[in-house]
């Protein structure tokens, strides 16, 4: 897991060191003089050699020091403080949705193949599927936002002011966020649920004079969800990306958006902490994802 | 029974396919088609939905609507009004400090924290009488200490966080006797006036980003960086007559162009003042539109040490091979005004209208002055974007055909921004760029200092001997006809040598709801909100 995080941080520092733009430059602007820049490259720390640069920061990020933003001067750390529960509880509803979405409809398309229902189910989540998560936040806004007035483009509300709120703005965002991934864990359950339905131990279960509900929640749905923990796992890391653009859309101050707003303005301090937490957050799903795991499935051991 | 099943699956594609796209379109089109829509039935759903925003604002606060939300398309990058060098701050900041002049709408200098000055003949002592019961937002008066601290503040090139090179060529400021400000020059300059707009902070006041104090008509409330930055009625502001109307103020940071017309409709926001003229029809029925410009010199900038442009030939024929009616045709809707040179309308004494005329489009005479050149079949070179301009992306478009016409083949290469400020701006390593350049001051220096030949900025890389004495006899120059005569000089070089491409100032558009008026443009890049006023 450590040796995980320090290539990431190797790569990305050396990937900001090499890609052009300079954050002392962006940061004076046009009219800024050669001396200037270099006087403030020199306070950044800039004219140090990448090695010595890298080490000075991963020895205070260690330490929990994350540094100070060029652009705005303030610790990193508060600023992002103040970002990771808008980021989180987008990830959460999200995450909430897809579940409560996914679960129930996939087992209902299973159970009842290629019924009518099933069909439409299948299609809808194949359009679904194709349908970039930007497009359908355009989409799903000029509805909700113009033609029905449910909601205000915009209008974020922050969760310190009110928290009802900040979470009945964030409904439809993360909803556009879920949408997607909905749609994937659907056809995962479903086809995993058929393919586990025509397996020799259902078959014996049924012989053993099971009800159908009783096979279909017991025995069938246990193995089936396996993969689709898997994918759930990885869908929550990959909410984190889907969120970038969905902040962007709806102006939530998150840490995707954070994350933009940085790279375009060279801000390195903020970037390197992002993408650690990031990549933090991703490793830490996949042990979980592992630990629950073992608990649907004492095959499984560490 | 297979086939029909399958049939059936393709039916049921092809519909929700169709339901599918037709929302798309219904979605995407609601804005552009609200005009015929609403003619022909008189119940668009997005005509509806702007009469209810401003109904929503006139009905149910009638006169006593005292709040308005502004999008502004970036966050500012400090408070520090020293430290802020983006444009876009500027604007903002502007409704919280003030200098010891401040521009006025019409591009000449008014009295603020001074309430008078004089300058020495020579051009080199400026003395400024300070204004009586000037308080800044924190209730203590100004006193000319806070005056020198600004000053001094920004004139320190070791600091180079809030250092203006313009201010470099302060020599001593100090308070004299009778409590009047005195900045001493090392070198007579008779437009140095347009600098002391410099933003004035109380003396030791070392942290203006967390602490923003200035004397404007609007305070400092809170910023919440990516959101929104509030501000409020200033109710001690030293000037009745530019005291604000409107109390409580947000700027609300807009993350996404694409956003700001779909918030605008909503009532999220009530103003945006950066529309373009795409996103300006989509409003125009709603909102009360204020036309005006850019205040740029847009235009096609050349590294003229670059072989073949270091051959004013070659750039002529490029400027004879320009037709701008197209450009302002395909991207502007017919709309843009012309330039010829290196200033704008707005700047009135020194636009030189006549300049638009040094070159019509002329395709023999282009071909011609390539053929003496040596080029007679043409050559290629690399168009430079920043790609976060889309008007100057669509102009490059435009531009590569109108060059193919010449035999000039155009490869365009679109790069970030802070790329284009490293190597284009800082690095001088690129042959041609589209781009605007602004003047942060209201003085032709601001705008024609750059193409010195040995300016620090000179990113063009412009080397004439007759420019620099023009522009050094414009400098010297105390009386003011001289000066204008002398800065004109100067515009008519550029033009003839066809130092850049010149192509226009674009047409800007600012979107107000109708619960508000007295949008005010400025001849540089401010957004005054203390004009705007509820409608009574």
């Amino acid at each position: 897991m450590v040796i995980t995080l320090i290539v990431v941080s190797v790569c990305v520092f050396v990937a900001f060191s090499l890609i052009p733009g300079d954050p002392a430059t962006r940061k004076l602007g046009t009219e800024a003089t050669a001396e200037q820049v270099a006087a403030l490259r020199a306070q950044m720390g800039l004219d140090a050699p990448l090695h010595v640069r890298y080490l000075t920061w991963i020895t205070s990020f260690v330490k929990g020091d994350f540094g100070i933003s060029y652009q705005t001067g303030d610790a990193v750390r508060s600023l992002l403080a103040k970002r990771i529960p808008v980021t989180f509880f987008l990830a959460l509803i999200a995450f909430c949705m897809t579940v409560v979405i996914a679960i129930p409809v996939g087992i209902l398309t299973a159970k009842y193949e290629n019924s009518w229902p099933d069909r439409i189910v299948t299609v809808l989540n194949q359009i679904i599927m194709s349908v970039p998560p930007f497009f359908s936040g355009i989409l799903l806004s000029t509805l909700f936002g113009l033609i029905l007035r449910w909601f205000t483009p915009g209008a974020y509300v922050s969760y310190d002011t009110s928290f009802r709120a900040f979470l009945g703005y964030m409904l439809l965002p993360a909803f556009c966020v879920a949408l997607p991934k909905a749609a994937m864990t659907i056809k995962l359950l479903r086809s995993s649920m058929i393919e586990e339905a025509g397996r020799d131990y259902t078959r014996t279960a049924y012989s053993r004079g099971n009800t159908i509900d009783g096979v279909m929640y017991g025995h069938i749905l246990k193995n089936a969800m396996i993969p689709v923990v898997t994918f759930l796992g990885m869908a929550l890391a990959d909410l984190l990306a889907g969120s970038i653009v969905i902040e962007q859309l709806f102006s939530i101050p998150g840490i995707s958006r954070t994350l933009i707003t940085s790279i375009s303005n060279r801000d390195y301090p903020v970037v390197m902490a992002v993408i650690m937490g990031i990549a933090a957050t991703i490793v830490t799903v996949n042990l979980i994802v592992d630990l629950v795991y073992r608990a649907i499935d004492p095959r499984v051991s560490l | 029974m297979r086939a029909g099943r399958r049939l059936a699956a393709v039916c049921i594609m092809c519909l929700i396919l169709t339901a599918a796209l037709g929302a798309c379109t219904g979605g995407r089109n609601g804005g552009d088609t609200s005009q015929q829509a609403s003619s022909a039935q008189g119940a668009s759903s997005t005509a509806d939905s702007g009469e209810s925003a401003s109904d929503a604002g006139q009905t149910d606060a009638a006169q006593t609507r005292d709040d308005i939300t502004i999008g502004i398309p970036q966050d500012i990058d400090s408070l520090d009004p020293h430290a802020a060098r983006a444009a876009g701050s500027r604007e903002v900041l502007f409704n919280l400090y003030e200098g010891l002049v401040k521009p006025s709408s019409d591009g000449e200098l008014l009295p603020a924290i001074a309430s008078a000055w004089t300058i020495s003949d020579d051009a080199t002592v400026y003395t400024f009488t300070l204004r009586e019961g000037v308080l800044f937002h924190d209730g203590s008066a100004v006193t000319a200490e806070d005056v020198v601290y600004s000053i001094e503040r920004c004139a320190d090139p070791e600091q180079p966080d809030t250092f203006q090179s313009a201010l470099e060529a302060i020599e001593s400021v100090s308070v004299t006797e009778n409590g009047e400000v005195e900045i001493v020059l090392g070198a007579p300059d008779s437009e140095f006036l347009a600098q002391l707009t410099c933003a004035i902070i109380p003396a030791g006041n070392a942290t203006p980003a967390q602490t923003p104090v200035g004397t404007g008509p609007y305070k400092y409330v809170s910023h919440a960086p990516q959101q929104n930055l509030v501000i409020e009625k200033f109710d001690d502001y030293w000037d009745p007559d530019h005291a604000a109307h409107i109390r409580n103020v947000t700027f609300k940071i807009e993350a996404d162009v694409n956003t700001v017309v779909m918030e605008l409709k909503a009532g999220t926001i009530d103003m945006f003042c950066r529309l373009t003229t795409d996103m300006y029809t989509q409003l125009a029925d709603d909102f009360t539109i204020y036309e005006g410009t850019m205040n740029l010199v847009v235009a096609m900038y050349l590294n003229n040490a670059h072989a073949p442009f270091n051959d004013a030939r070659v750039r002529q024929a490029l400027c004879y091979a320009l037709d701008k009616e197209e450009i302002f045709d395909f991207i502007f809707d017919g709309s843009g005004t012309p330039l010829g040179s290196s200033m704008y309308p707005s700047f009135g004494k020194y636009f030189d209208a006549s300049l638009n005329d040094t070159y019509t489009t002329d395709i023999d005479r282009a071909k011609e002055l390539l053929a003496e050149a040596g080029y007679e079949n043409g050559f290629t070179f690399t168009l430079t974007i920043p790609s976060n301009y889309d008007q100057y992306v669509d102009m490059s478009e435009v531009i590569r055909e109108q060059m193919a016409r010449i035999g000039v083949t155009v490869n365009i290469q679109l790069i970030e921004w802070n790329s284009w400020l490293s190597d284009v701006y800082g690095g001088r390593e690129y042959e041609a760029t589209i781009v605007g350049v602004d003047a942060s001051t209201m003085t032709a220096a601001a705008m024609l200092s750059r193409f010195r030949s040995d300016a620090s900025n000179n990113f063009v890389n412009f080397n004439s001997a007759a420019y620099d004495t023009a522009f050094a006899n414009a400098k010297a120059a105390v009386d003011d006809d001289e000066k204008t005569a002398y800065y004109k000089e100067c515009l008519t070089i550029l033009s003839e040598e066809a130092a850049n491409v010149y192509i226009m100032d674009m047409p800007n558009y600012v979107a107000l709801n109708p619960a508000f008026t007295g949008y005010v443009y400025y001849p540089l890049y401010l957004m005054d909100v203390a004009a705007l006023r509820p409608v009574n």
